[in-house]
């Protein structure tokens, strides 16, 4: 099951650049949250944020709280740990390109060190009937590599690589963005179906796609979070004249 | 990202819709004028405009059809379009109403002049009162000018009331007057609805510039909620 997400005090910066302003938001458990705003406004920082993926980067560094449900995730846990709780999902979909479908989706449980292969089989299926792929591979396991599937496929496969470590939470940084109509709308349909079992944040330039998925937005600008509310009044009466100015496409 | 072009295409609705309302508004008077002197001249420029009206229509839902398919506009974008399909049907219904009681003067062209016990020229007034300011809080999107045409319905509703009470009452005991006093309901009923549909405007404006639904406000207010059936 999902958890909640409770950001407190939240800054980031890359060298001098302050990239993430003082940020405080509540992430809903077994939602999907949607992350708006103009590119470079800090949005992508601020998931990478909440998997402790942003100081990877040597010249960055984050002050602040995350709590994943019970868990201080600057203070209590390990990133590698954390990255285990929290799933990502980037914009290109990264397969292992010599790896088998099956492979694929079994690479995080086996670097954990599952070796079980019985239930690595079970895992495998599960992760790829949740991310909607099973019926179209199910034949190809182990014969086809994950860059031989389209480019919707693999963001599939991506995504069942995800799950299959069983996370809480799933952030996804522009999952559709590279894909076409078709492709973007399994992708949406499996992140509705998704939310049931976990916290979804979904960065995206789409807005109607936030409209479409997601129960709340928050809107970025210039490294400060603008306004957070349900999507619907974000996207039918925002309370800030720049949320407004966003959306309506007359900045950006 | 400024959308330049859909800026344009806004602007372009809004003044389709001002010339819808000009011929509206124009219509309704020209439909009361007609009433008080008794021409028929009249009646036909009331007939005339309402086929450009209903022309015009048809042309702004497309347009504002057009908008919504293909820049998938968003809050107050959105809401303002609404608004101008919304206020489109409204006008229309205007029109409408002023054809309706320009054939009701039409009927009335061979009978005697009687006083009856309504005064149309107030109510009418009253009325045409609520449309301009409605469409003036429209132009200048001044949601507290459109407040205060909600304010003045209650009027025109009693003076109908008040039509219907004498004028039946007229029909009842000067049966020869039967035929003058129905018009003159008719006429009155007519004023009543161009009434409402200013308030429809008013509240569609204060929807477009605020984003508050105050359709209805009174009666669901009191209203228990509906209970589901089975």
């Amino acid at each position: 099951m999902g958890v909640g997400i409770e950001v407190t005090n939240l800054n980031a910066w890359y060298g001098a650049n302050h990239t993430l302003q003082d940020i405080n938001l509540n992430i809903p458990a077994n939602h999907a949250t949607a992350l708006i705003g103009p590119s470079g406004c800090g949005k992508s920082t601020f998931v990478r944020c909440l998997n402790r993926m942003h100081e990877t980067n040597p010249i960055a560094r984050v002050t602040g709280t995350v709590r994943i449900g019970d868990l201080d995730i600057y203070k209590d846990a390990k990133p590698v740990e954390i990255r285990r709780r929290v799933g990502m999902v980037f914009q290109r979909p990264n397969p292992f390109p010599t790896m088998s479908i099956f492979d694929n989706v079994a690479a995080g449980l086996k670097l954990n060190g599952y070796n079980n292969r019985h239930a690595l089989a079970e895992i495998v299926e599960r992760s790829l009937k949740n991310s909607a792929l099973w019926d179209e591979v199910k034949d190809d396991l182990k014969k086809k590599s994950g860059a031989s599937l389209s480019g919707g496929q693999q963001q599939r496969l991506c995504i069942a690589r995800a799950l299959a470590v069983d996370p809480e939470v799933l952030l996804m940084d522009e999952p559709a963005s590279a894909l076409d109509p078709v492709s973007t709308s399994k992708i949406e349909d499996l992140i509705f179906q998704l939310k049931s079992q976990y916290t979804i944040v979904i960065v995206t330039h789409n807005m109607q796609q936030a409209a479409r998925v997601a129960e709340k937005t928050g809107f970025f600008l210039n490294g400060r979070m603008v306004e957070f509310d349900s999507t619907h009044k974000i996207f039918t009466n925002p309370s800030d004249k720049r949320t407004e100015d966003y959306i309506t496409g007359r900045f950006g | 990202m400024t959308r330049i072009r859909f800026q344009q295409n806004l602007d372009e609705l809004k003044e389709n819709l001002l010339v819808m309302a000009g011929l509206a508004e124009q219509s309704i008077q020209r439909a009361i004028e007609a009433y008080r002197v008794r021409d028929l001249s009249i009646c036909d420029l009331v007939s005339r405009s309402e086929i450009a009206i209903n022309r015009l229509e048809r042309d702004i839902d497309q347009a504002a059809l057009d908008l919504l398919a293909m820049e998938q506009p968003m809050a107050i974008d959105l809401r303002f379009i609404l608004s101008v399909i919304k206020i489109n049907a409204d006008l229309e219904r205007v029109g409408d109403a002023a054809k309706s009681i320009s054939d009701r003067v039409r009927s009335m062209d061979q009978m005697a002049v009687v006083d009856l016990p309504v005064d149309i020229p107030r109510m009418a007034s009253l009325a045409a009162d609520m449309v301009r300011k409605s469409l003036q809080a429209f132009i200048e999107a001044d949601a507290d000018m459109a407040r205060t045409v909600l304010t003045m319905d209650d009027a025109v509703d009693a003076m109908n009331r008040a039509a219907y009470k004498s004028l039946t009452k007229v029909m009842e005991e000067q049966s020869h007057l039967a035929p003058q006093a129905l018009n003159a309901l008719m006429i009155s009923r007519s004023l009543e609805r161009v009434a409402d549909h200013a308030t429809n405007i008013a509240e569609d404006v204060i929807f477009w510039v605020q984003g508050a639904d105050v359709r209805h406000h009174k009666s669901l207010k009191t209203a228990p909620d509906p209970q589901p059936q089975g």
